[in-house]
């Protein structure tokens, strides 16, 4: 049971790939999804840059579970528009 | 309505057009331009990376939202992304409603929106090195 995840911007840079498969069992909340991603990069873990989640490409809280072929967006701050 | 999230060069006219209809008394045009100055140092390029599918998903969701708040009529957003040179045109937005007032407000309470909500992230190259702009971090839940 895998979900995609998706890394943005310096957390994409820091981790060296766009995107990387995690094992979420029977489900995983959005936020340990992320702490799994971190143990694997550990870049990632001593970056302490703030993070959103989206799933399936919708804003969710960092508790929103995540299944199976889900798609897992960890969202650094935003610097859209001008 | 029309929601874009493109490498190409953004089309103001097109933008303008997408939104003018009989019934529209007004159209408010905002363009975010890349500054040639920010931090107090010389800015060469940005690049601009976007989560496009939820970007566009984004875009939507505020115009429908600013379209129910404020009797608009219709909404074009358009951000570009990739490599920009100061002067570029990364970000469109074009609102029409019957009248000036709405259409304003609108278009102030959409940019604010967008900047705040648009998964799209922003490197700044300038004199003597680059640096990811880190903005807002998006409220969920």
């Amino acid at each position: 049971m895998k979900a995609r995840v998706l890394l943005f911007a310096r957390l994409r840079e820091l981790a060296g790939t766009a995107q990387v498969e995690v094992e979420v069992g029977e489900g995983l909340p959005a936020q340990e999804v992320y702490r799994r991603v971190q143990e694997m990069f550990p870049a990632l873990a001593s970056c302490e840059i703030p993070v959103a989640f989206a799933v399936n490409a919708r804003y969710v809280g960092p508790q929103h579970p995540v299944g199976e072929g889900d798609e897992v967006a960890i969202i650094p701050p935003v610097a859209g528009g001008g | 309505m029309l929601f874009r999230v493109t490498p190409q060069p953004l089309n103001v006219e097109e933008s303008i057009k997408a939104v003018s209809h009989p019934s529209t008394g007004a159209v408010v045009v905002f363009l975010g331009v890349v500054r040639g100055h920010n931090l107090g140092r010389r800015v060469i390029q940005l690049h601009y990376e976007a989560y496009s599918e939820m970007a566009q998903k984004v875009m939507e969701e505020l115009a429908q939202e600013a379209q129910e708040r404020f009797g608009l009529k219709d909404v074009a957003i358009l951000h570009r992304i990739g490599t920009l040179q100061v002067g570029d045109i990364s970000l469109v937005v074009a609102v029409s409603s019957p009248h000036r007032k709405e259409a304003f407000r609108a278009g102030e309470w959409l940019v604010d929106c967008l900047k705040e909500r648009l998964p799209i992230w922003k490197k700044e190259v300038f004199e003597g090195g680059e640096e990811w702009i880190e903005g807002t971090l998006p409220l969920t839940g």
